[in-house]
């Protein structure tokens, strides 16, 4: 009826304007590998995600901070679900620093579930030191804010391909030859899914059977690339099951409120003329 | 009215019914999100409970830690502060009742065996906060500590408005209703415990 | 006002309350028994949808600022926090940011609903005034609410828009420094923009007030054009519209539901997800999608200045719209002229919304250029044109008799 057309011209309107970030320069499209979690009715694998925290911890947290998530949220319904003492356990393999104690002095100690995760350096000027004058970006969010691919349709059908990002990056790493290897800049690699342009200040960071994982799972780049990037996808949205679920409660919810409301109308408006 | 009308009514009526019910819930069901958000958030409730090494803490000492937003006082009393704590007759208690949240009846004595957990006499945990209005009482003060020559030792007073607390922290005198509070703690181990 | 009211107290407390404030008749008066044409269509019910998604701002940004800390170095991780560890935190801020999406949605619609029903002319010229004065004010509160999570985004798109201040001849510069607090967008700020993003809803709801009051005196335009001339041609607002609105209001629940819970990030920008730096500018700015239009009609104009008139003159000539209008005939149905007109004006906007998140460059600029030249034309030139150039279609002679025509010959009224 009128009604639905108007939303339908609304939704095809919206969709004509929401504007999707541009590309950066020559950004090649990340490789559109399929994730457990997308689409209304996915959901994280937790082994993947137990296993992309394993990749963070020995691999990435090195040089890259995760500011905003908590040691205790790997226990939280919806992520990679540890155990209450497997979160500590873990936590007090972290170093964070607290005080002052008695004397004023700052001191380290090991970290609590309730703790965030510590930077590895102690501030940017620090970090951008020690990598060369790149900043190692906070992976927090980054499947949030560096989309795979752009174009309106595409976006809402496809997502904005964060963590395609970070699996194409991760994987993404060439040699370059001939004339791009004569421009390259001094400490670069080489990367065409690099959202900076082709030239990342971070170093093919995994090789084949780097992480050992307990439960035997294929440790090839392309595996651990995988799982951490759903490992970050986790992070950067931790509520997204519950945000899933909820909403299709709440979508039946609306669709009987509103086939009861037509009903009332028409009834109301039976002895209208 | 005829059966047909009835019936009609009644159709309609619950029609109406039915569809106020439902909007009814679903009003409500939103309004819970609203109303707990104001209940406290995951990371306040991560640092609920703390852990605390009472190693560290020699005898005659006590440190001040704060847990939920209040000073917590730890002291490792002397054999002379529990001695006193245990000579004192439950009559001359302003407050006899135990106020420890470790202990299950609530309206258990405060015998200073009440005002500890698991039998460890030596450490005391109770809230830093006076019964009375919510000042920090001031530790190794007031009439009822043990004096040693020029020292005193254990005992609580609260500058604000007078009142003394003894060396298992119950209220003696002044103002305050109650004893000192003992919050929920645990031995982890005999040097370690849990609070909350 | 309009409308009579037959409210009459029967019990004690009423008649006491009555005495003293007299609201059950006011409600009874304006709510109830209101008389509203009796064929208005589904476009009418955006106005009661738009009185929820205020609710639903006001509501959702109040709770919100529980848990938000309005200072430069502090908002984005306030921000996360809401969405990590308040309890259903991020259900509060998809609803605010996807409620103002939502909320824009529905004006755009009421506002062309008005446009081609004729409802902005005599005797509701104020009436509309006042609508596009609640569309500068909304427009205004979303601008400075963007500001507050200090993505990088959101700091982006308030230098470039507060920059725009110091085109303005002579006092450009101090005005832009003024409403900066400072030499660059920063913590000041910010600060005001969270304390005037708190004040304007509430002063939007005393216009939206106003808004109400203005419409009541001369009551509901309807799809023909015609107005009422008797009581066959109203119906009481409860229970026809108060349920057909319920009804509407639920369906458009559903569509903001869809948003929320399945694509809650898709209308806003991926890059406000990382936290402002003033020394890095973004590849593409772009403000949200219901800015485009006006941003693709300030970059067409070469001139710094122009540019802000033209994008200032885009809305501002708005409030004119009925005098520009000659047509003594109302509704866009009888006008089949206008009706061509009036729907390639809605494509030139949505057109000129998908050039504003365009770079502005090549084709896109020269597009940009005739569009928004297009825009102008159509309310000086075509608008007052059409009016007198146009036959329009026979009016029905009432409400009544126009909802009569529509009913099929042989349907016996049911009584």
């Amino acid at each position: 009826m009128k009604l639905l057309k108007t939303l339908g011209i609304a939704a095809t309107g919206l969709m004509l304007l929401a504007a999707p970030a541009l590309a950066a320069e020559g950004q090649k499209d990340a490789k559109n590998i399929s994730f457990s979690f997308e689409g209304p009715f996915g959901h994280f694998d937790r082994a993947q995600l137990q296993r992309g925290y394993k990749v963070y911890k020995e691999v990435c947290s090195n040089c890259h901070s995760m500011q905003y998530v908590s040691f205790r949220n790997l226990a939280d319904h919806g992520g990679p679900e540890f155990t209450e003492e497997e979160v500590k356990a873990l936590a007090a393999t972290f170093t964070v620093q607290d005080g002052p104690n008695e004397d004023g002095d700052m001191f380290d100690r090991p970290a609590l579930p309730s703790d965030r995760f510590p930077s590895p350096f102690a501030n940017e000027q620090a970090a951008r030191v020690a990598n060369g004058g790149a900043l190692p970006p906070d992976l927090s969010l980054i499947t949030k804010y560096r989309p795979g691919w752009f174009g309106t349709f595409n976006q809402l059908i496809n997502g904005i391909g964060g963590a395609q990002y970070v699996y194409s990056v991760l994987t993404g790493f060439e040699e370059p030859t001939g004339e791009l290897a004569a421009e390259a800049p001094e400490g670069k690699h080489y990367n065409p899914y690099f959202a900076n342009g082709h030239w990342i200040g971070m170093a093919p960071p995994l090789s084949d059977g780097q992480v050992e994982f307990d439960d035997g799972a294929p440790n090839t780049v392309d595996a651990m690339s995988r799982d951490v990037a759903a490992f970050l996808a986790w992070t950067a949205e931790p509520k997204m099951e519950e945000r899933k679920r909820l909403g299709f409660q709440v979508l039946i919810y609306l669709g009987i409120l509103s086939l009861l409301l037509y009903l009332v109308k028409k009834k109301i408006w039976a002895g209208a003329h | 009215m005829s059966t047909a009308e009835h019936a009609e009514v009644n159709r309609r009526d619950f029609l109406y019914i039915a569809t106020g019910a439902v909007g009814a819930v679903g009003v409500a069901l939103t309004a819970w999100p609203f109303i707990n958000q104001m209940n406290p958030d995951a990371s306040v409730l991560a640092l609920a409970s703390v852990e605390v090494d009472l190693a560290p803490i020699a005898e005659g000492q006590a440190i001040t830690i704060k847990w939920r937003g209040n000073p917590v006082f730890i002291r490792h009393r002397t054999q002379p502060e529990i001695d006193a704590a245990k000579a004192v007759k439950m009559e001359d208690l302003k407050d006899p009742i135990s106020r420890n949240a470790n202990v299950k009846d609530a309206n258990a004595p405060a015998t200073d065996e009440n005002r500890v957990v698991g039998g460890k006499e030596q450490y005391l945990v109770q809230m830093g906060v006076c019964t009375h209005l919510g000042c920090v009482p001031l530790g190794n003060e007031g009439d009822y500590a043990v004096v040693e020559g020029a020292q005193k030792e254990g005992g609580w007073f609260c500058p604000c408005h007078g009142s003394h607390y003894d060396t298992a922290g119950r209220i003696r005198k002044g103002p305050a209703p109650e004893n000192l509070h003992i919050p929920e703690y645990a031995y982890l181990s005999d040097t370690k415990i849990r609070i909350g | 006002m309009s409308g009579p009211s037959n409210y009459k107290p029967t019990t004690a407390f009423g008649k006491w309350m009555h005495a003293r404030l007299p609201i059950m008749e006011l409600v009874q008066g304006q709510a109830l028994d209101f008389p509203t044409p009796k064929n208005l269509n589904y476009w009418w019910t955006f106005g009661g949808i738009l009185a929820v998604m205020l609710v639903v701002q006001i509501v959702t940004g109040i709770v919100l600022v529980m848990h938000y800390t309005p200072q430069a170095s502090l908002a984005f991780a306030s921000v996360e926090h809401i969405m990590r560890d308040v309890n259903s935190g991020w259900l509060l801020r998809y609803l605010h940011a996807n409620g103002a999406s939502m909320f824009f949605i529905a004006v755009y619609i009421h506002i062309f609903r008005g446009m081609y029903y004729g409802s902005y002319k005599a005797p509701r010229e104020v009436l509309w005034m006042i609508g596009v004065l609640i569309y500068l004010i909304m427009m205004a509160t979303a601008f400075m609410g963007y500001v507050l999570p200090w993505g990088q985004m959101s700091f982006w798109g308030a230098k470039v828009i507060t920059n725009l201040f110091s085109a303005i001849p002579f006092f450009g510069e101090s005005i832009t420094t003024w409403l900066w607090g400072g030499f660059a967008v920063d913590n000041p700020t910010l600060n005001r923009f969270f304390s005037l993003h708190y004040l304007l809803p509430f002063v939007l709801a005393a216009v939206v007030g106003l808004h109400i009051w203005a419409l009541h005196v001369p009551g509901n335009n309807n799809p023909t054009g015609v107005e009422v001339k008797s009581g066959q041609d109203t119906l009481p607002f409860h229970p026809y519209y108060t349920m057909k609105d319920a009804f509407a209001i639920v369906v458009f629940l559903i569509f903001f539901a869809a948003w929320v819970f399945f694509s809650p990030n898709y209308l806003g920008h991926a890059i406000n997800y990382q936290e402002a730096n003033p020394l890095v500018t973004p590849s593409h700015i772009v403000p949200e999608w219901y800015y485009l239009p006006f941003y693709a009609i300030l970059r067409a104009i070469p001139d710094k200045l122009g540019g802000v008139i033209a994008m200032f003159g885009s809305i501002l000539i708005l409030f004119v719209l009925p005098w520009l209008d000659t047509s003594r005939v109302k509704s866009g149905s009888y006008r089949p002229l206008f009706k061509g007109f009036f729907w390639i004006f809605v494509i030139v906007c949505i057109a000129l919304g998908y050039l504003g998140s365009k770079p502005p460059e090549g084709a896109y600029v020269v597009w940009s250029r005739i569009l928004t030249a297009y825009y102008f034309i159509h309310f000086i030139v075509i608008l007052p044109l059409v009016g007198l150039l146009e036959s329009p279609k026979p009016l029905p002679s009432s409400i009544s008799d126009a909802v009569l025509a529509k009913k099929k010959p042989a349907v016996v009224p049911a009584e």
